[in-house]
């Protein structure tokens, strides 16, 4: 394995998820990558656009805010390369990412759980600078680049037309690079930002000031944003297992209800949505046993997106 | 209650202004007459959702129902009777 073998993944067709007849919805399965999430694609990009400027060489330090999938991903291509890799995360993500990213060699650095990534993000802005390299997925073109280059047309390539395109709303890199490729492709198609619900778990944000919306993400790129509420999420992840047979995180579960409400807008058409990663970082928050409501209110504490 | 009226969701960084509810009633037909009706009766809670110019602050998402009013009408969507309002501040992921 040279760290080349992102992308590619597979594209598949939900058969029990669209309220529409005519509405087909395809399902963009990102788990396939290398260290199980679409934040693989951009982990690669950014690190080999920093090598090539001559950012980043023998013995860098790298440090990267992120809630898990991209510190994940940027820690196994620095434990490859020979980098040293620290990453700022919010307390109170699922256990299994922590264990994840210390088993690729990373340094954590926790940041208060009611701050959420906004927390995490303004503390590794702190520490950037001297010896530290900071890639920086929320402001990193980068970013979406790697979409536009990559998961966009292979999209194009498995389906002639594409209608909308739903994806969570994290960086907002997935959501730009797509929408790009897709736009040229057809200017009509919708692109749709699942909104995750996690207002409840950033409960300290001290006042608006330090709402967050990231460079890379131009609100005025998308056409519409749909709000998923955590039990909403929980149900369809569910779903997605007992009548899909895929076995998803919650960030998924939200992307594809937001996909089946965009549907039900739509008479007929093609909907591709992104399902970022899959359950197995998921399992210590009992998402898939019990009742809904109790899985809410655990989840509804922690940052899984 | 009359036929205008909803429920709006409120966030935690604004509950101190509503006596720290997470849920308060509102009448209007709009986004713009609901966050002047809540904003009448909650001091400095308007001046938390709008920015200087009248506009949603940037980093305040407001949903009806489960739709960012920055992609239908913004603060003129209209508001049906009986819909549940969600004000939710920019947080980011990844």
């Amino acid at each position: 394995m040279n760290g080349l073998e992102v992308g590619n993944t597979p594209l598949v067709r939900l058969r029990h998820i669209s309220p529409t007849p005519d509405v087909e919805i395809f399902a963009k399965l990102e788990w396939y990558n290398p260290t199980g999430s679409v934040k693989d694609r951009i982990a690669l990009a950014m690190l080999s656009a920093a090598e090539a400027e001559g950012r980043v060489g023998p013995g860098a330090h790298l440090l990267e805010p992120s809630s898990g999938n991209t510190g994940i991903a940027l820690a196994r291509l620095a434990k490859m390369r020979g980098y040293r890799m620290t990453v700022v995360i919010p307390a109170n993500v699922p256990g299994e990412r922590k264990n994840v990213l210390r088993a690729f060699g990373a340094e954590l650095i926790e940041t208060p759980a009611e701050y959420g990534s906004n927390g995490a993000i303004a503390h590794a802005e702190t520490l950037a600078g001297g010896d530290h390299v900071m890639l920086f997925q929320y402001g990193n073109p980068a970013n979406p680049a790697a979409h536009y280059e990559g998961t966009g047309p292979e999209i194009l390539k498995e389906l002639e037309s594409v209608d909308a395109f739903v994806a969570g709303l994290g960086t907002g890199g997935t959501l730009m690079g797509v929408g790009a490729a897709l736009r040229e492709a057809n200017p009509g198609v919708a692109i749709v930002a699942a909104e995750p619900p996690i207002g409840e778990a950033v409960f300290g944000l001290r006042s608006l000031e330090e709402g967050y919306t990231p460079p890379v993400f131009d609100p005025d790129a998308i056409d519409g944003k749909i709000l998923v509420r955590t039990g909403d999420s929980v149900i369809m992840t569910r779903r997605l297992m007992a009548e899909e047979g895929l076995f998803v995180g919650p960030s998924s579960g939200a992307a594809v209800h937001a996909a089946a409400r965009w549907a039900s807008k739509m008479s007929r058409g093609r909907i591709v949505v992104l399902l970022p990663d899959s359950g197995w970082k998921y399992l210590s928050t009992g998402l898939w046993t019990g009742d809904v409501e109790s899985i809410v209110d655990r989840l509804g504490g922690q940052l899984y997106f | 209650m009359n036929d205008q009226s909803v429920q709006v969701r409120i966030p935690t960084v604004m509950r101190p202004l509503v006596g720290g509810e997470k849920v308060i009633p509102a009448t209007g037909a709009t986004v713009r007459a609901i966050v002047a009706d809540i904003g009448g009766r909650h001091a400095g809670l308007a001046e938390r959702i709008l920015d200087k110019d009248g506009e949603l602050h940037r980093f305040v998402n407001v949903f009806v129902g489960d739709e960012d009013v920055r992609y239908l009408d913004g603060l003129d969507t209209p508001v049906p009777a009986g819909t549940e309002i969600s004000i939710i501040p920019a947080v980011a992921g990844g």
